[in-house]
């Protein structure tokens, strides 16, 4: 009840307490706003995941069983887009409307009201996309890559659907990020200097860099699918002198930045829960953020690692491998500081921290395996095998996802005031962590066996593997609902009241405000030393 | 003194207009899906409809929300801090402008230098240019496709280089249009200004000329391969943006004949001008890369 006070009290400054459905529609508030993005985000995590159990339903067994092999493909398009842009995207910027803030000490986003805008109008894209779905001809079924000319030549009539929602996603990351960056730029607190920043805010700020430099580039993609699909160009049809590879450049000049993208912002948190639960401070702060700025330099010159199969001169493909490795150094540098400063630190092991563990481990996986991929002949075999479903997985689900996840858990007490339900976050932890398992490592050794991507039938020989990844994958998909209980029960306040600095180890600005944070926080700005 | 702008800091009121536009991206994009689909099939259908909705609710939530937002600014509710965070959102979205044509451009060079040359047997491509279209050969501009389409290149002598001149003069009024609100000399702002508007439609009309030209007498249209391609999305792109960039000039010019901005509060008049300064930077490397090279 004095939290309800307390709100009200801080709104007297301000405006007039905002109520009912007009709150969420008309809000300009960073944290409304953030709390939009995340429930948004989560929702389509488990749209996106319930395609994955489609995918994984058929494929439990070799033969066609369940679905068409058009509506497969259409799911595993769909899943990808989902997850992706309505999933991760949108969680991180979630995480950086509520947190970015006040961790610098500002009172608000630089551009409260394009804040709002930002976020309104993805569920009307995914809302377009997914109705595409039912549509006569069905959704996208070309993969979310959409490569020429699967999307333009054999493509249905509602790719010009996928084409505008994509427009919408491009216009919404853009608004964000332009928020975001200008945010970091003009609203430090004083004292606040470049070098004192928290990391997550750092590692935002370079992603939001990024996401205004390659998401104008997807929206040409997506313009000249458009053109060549209905209004007769041939920019990817050699008939008319364009070439069906210069999509793929296209598409992975923004497609790899996009990569760091998804995982940057997770360095950040992880770079935050690590240093609590070790009571240490972080190890190699500087070096962190001058690995994070040569990772976002190095996307720029990667892309054409993707298709090291779809031709190239020998001369292009050596330089992308060699390029592709180096970023392998700033990322070792990242993973080396994680455990220099847990190294004989007092570690304990709460939620956050099982989370953020999981991923330093996880995430390394899905490096290395990244590692392999990127050395052209040997990615001449693993080319659009499982293989390459098992590295992105392990990046993005145990890497990004997690990293959300543990983000949540950490400042989930800050948010609401509340302990969230421990048993049922550990139970969410175990059981996400073996499935997850279960579900992607199987995946390493069917790749490198030969079992295609993309592909609703298989030979017999991939039969065993296939049934534990699908087993896997719906003890995945289930231990999901234990954290939407939990999340449920955290939105209705229920769980012990918390301390203003929750965890023990903790520090940074966000811990010095009372929890949960009020609606309006750094009216006036704090002093930093 | 940072200290002191943080006090003011003025966290704007709740406003209904962002979900106006959120409806407004929704039936557009929606619309749109459709109607590309009805236009290319002949058939008859609601695409257009929801598309005008969409288009008239974007023009209404854009005067809204300006109209809105130029009386707070007016009202002096809006701080310097928010003044910088107005341009420094506005030189990030440039920038995200800059990396649209990007793609475009690089289609360009991809097409001239590598897929092109490699249609002709190029590199060690030999066989793709002897198996596929024997008789191609690679030149640009590419009047002839390998798959036989025919048309003309559009030379830069003539109405391209008129147009040239035209906006790069119009840079110049534009920025002597800043030079004279910074000294508050209200006349001749006005009168660099109103130069700057007429030389823009000026620059418009001559590029729909330049279109007809080309569609009737020329066969060059978005049809005749990569060259007709590249050059239809990259000077339609930027002639959109100049019609934008007009729009904004007129909208300025309006506000300053009402007496709006003063030499040291003019963040709409900046926005404006940087913008045309951009599409005036685009078309000098249009008229470099399409037209001359």
């Amino acid at each position: 009840m004095s939290t309800a006070a307390e709100e009200l009290h801080h709104d007297d400054h301000h405006h007039h307490a905002p109520s009912g459905i007009k709150r969420w529609l008309y809000t300009t508030n960073h944290k409304d706003i953030g709390t939009l993005y995340l429930w948004f985000a989560f929702i389509m995590f488990l749209v996106g995941g319930a395609m994955a159990m489609v995918i994984r339903a058929e494929l439990f067994q070799p033969g066609l069983q369940i679905v068409e092999p058009n509506f497969f493909n259409q799911m595993t398009t769909v899943h990808g887009l989902i997850m992706v842009f309505g999933a991760v995207m949108p969680a991180f910027t979630g995480l950086a409307n509520w947190l970015v803030p006040m961790m610098i000490g500002a009172p608000d986003m630089a551009l409260p009201r394009m804040n709002n805008w930002s976020f309104w109008i993805l569920p009307g894209a995914f809302t377009i996309l997914l109705a595409s779905l039912f549509m006569e001809g069905g959704g996208p079924a070309f993969g979310w890559t959409f490569y020429a000319p699967l999307s333009t030549t054999y493509s249905n009539d509602t790719t010009a659907l996928f084409v505008f929602s994509v427009h919408i996603m491009g216009i919404s990351s853009i608004m964000g990020a332009i928020n975001v960056i200008v945010t970091i730029f003009n609203m430090r607190a004083p004292g606040m200097t470049w070098m004192k920043m928290p990391l997550f805010v750092w590692t935002w700020l370079i992603t939001a860099f990024l996401l205004i430099a390659v998401m104008p580039v997807l929206a040409g993609a997506v313009t000249m699918v458009l053109t060549d699909k209905f209004f007769g160009t041939s920019f990817f049809d050699a008939a008319g002198g364009g070439d069906p590879v210069m999509f793929q450049h296209i598409f992975w000049f923004f497609g790899h930045p996009e990569v760091y993208i998804m995982i940057l912002p997770a360095f950040g948190i992880i770079s935050a829960i690590i240093p609590t639960f070790s009571r240490k401070k972080l190890f190699g702060y500087a070096s962190m953020v001058y690995a994070t700025t040569s990772i976002a330099l190095l996307s720029f010159i990667v892309w054409a690692h993707h298709m090291f199969t779809t031709g190239m001169p020998v001369a292009a493909e050596l330089f992308f491998m060699f390029a592709t490795m180096l970023i392998s150094v700033p990322t070792g540098v990242k993973v080396f500081n994680w455990v220099a400063t847990m190294w004989r630190g007092s570690l304990s092991f709460e939620v956050p921290m099982l989370f953020a563990l999981a991923f330093i481990v996880l995430f390394t996986i899905g490096g290395l395996s990244g590692l392999m991929l990127a050395i052209v002949p040997v990615d001449f075999q693993y080319h659009d095998t499982y293989f390459v479903v098992a590295h992105f997985h392990y990046v993005l689900v145990t890497g990004a996802i997690f990293s959300i996840m543990a983000a949540v858990y950490y400042w989930l007490p800050k948010w609401t005031g509340k302990m969230f339900d421990i048993t049922l976050a550990k139970w969410h932890f175990w059981c996400s962590l073996i499935s997850v398992n279960v579900l992607f490592f199987p995946m390493h050794f069917v790749g490198l066996a030969g079992m295609p991507r993309r592909i609703p039938d298989y030979a017999l020989q991939f039969a065993d593997f296939n049934q534990w990844i699908s087993i896997g994958g719906f003890a995945f998909g289930l231990s999901q609902l234990i954290f939407l209980a939990l999340l449920i029960k955290a939105c209705r306040k229920q769980g012990e009241p918390v301390t203003d600095q929750v965890w023990e180890g903790a520090e940074g600005l966000e811990w010095e405000l009372p929890s949960p944070a009020p609606y309006h926080t750094f009216e006036t700005p704090p002093v930093i030393k | 003194m940072a200290q002191q702008e943080y006090e003011k800091y003025y966290v704007p009121d709740q406003s209904p207009w962002p979900i106006v536009g959120a409806v407004a991206l929704f039936l557009i994009a929606f619309g749109a899906g459709n109607f590309v689909v009805e236009q290319t099939k002949g058939e008859s259908g609601s695409g257009g409809w929801i598309l005008t909705a969409g288009l008239v609710t974007l023009i209404f939530m854009l005067v809204g929300w300006f109209r809105h937002q130029i009386h707070e600014s007016m009202a002096g509710m809006y701080s310097a801090q928010l003044g910088r965070s107005y341009r420094q959102g506005m030189a990030w979205f440039i920038f995200s402008e800059v990396m649209f044509f990007a793609a475009f451009f690089g289609a360009l060079f991809y097409a001239r230098v590598i897929a092109v040359p490699w249609l002709d047997g190029a590199g060690n491509n030999a066989m793709t240019g002897e198996i596929l279209w024997p008789s191609f050969e690679a030149i640009w501009p590419l009047v002839q496709t390998p798959g036989g389409i025919e048309t003309t290149a559009m030379p830069w002598t003539g109405l391209p280089l008129y147009n040239t001149i035209i906006l790069m003069i119009s840079s110049v009024t534009c920025h002597y249009a800043h030079v004279a609100l910074e000294k508050n000399d209200r006349k001749k702002l006005k009168m660099w200004l109103g130069l700057t508007i007429v030389l823009g439609c000026i620059f418009l009309f001559l590029q729909v000329e330049e279109y007809i030209h080309a569609y009737t007498e020329m066969n060059l249209t978005l049809q005749s391969g990569i060259y007709g391609n590249t050059f239809f999305l990259l000077t339609g792109f930027h002639g959109m943006h100049v019609t934008l960039g007009t729009i904004i000039l007129i909208v300025l010019f309006f506000r300053i004949l009402k007496g709006h901005f003063t030499p040291e509060n003019h963040f709409a008049f900046q926005a404006g001008s940087w913008y045309w300064h951009f599409v005036d930077v685009v078309w000098v490397m249009l008229f470099f890369f399409v037209y001359i090279l």
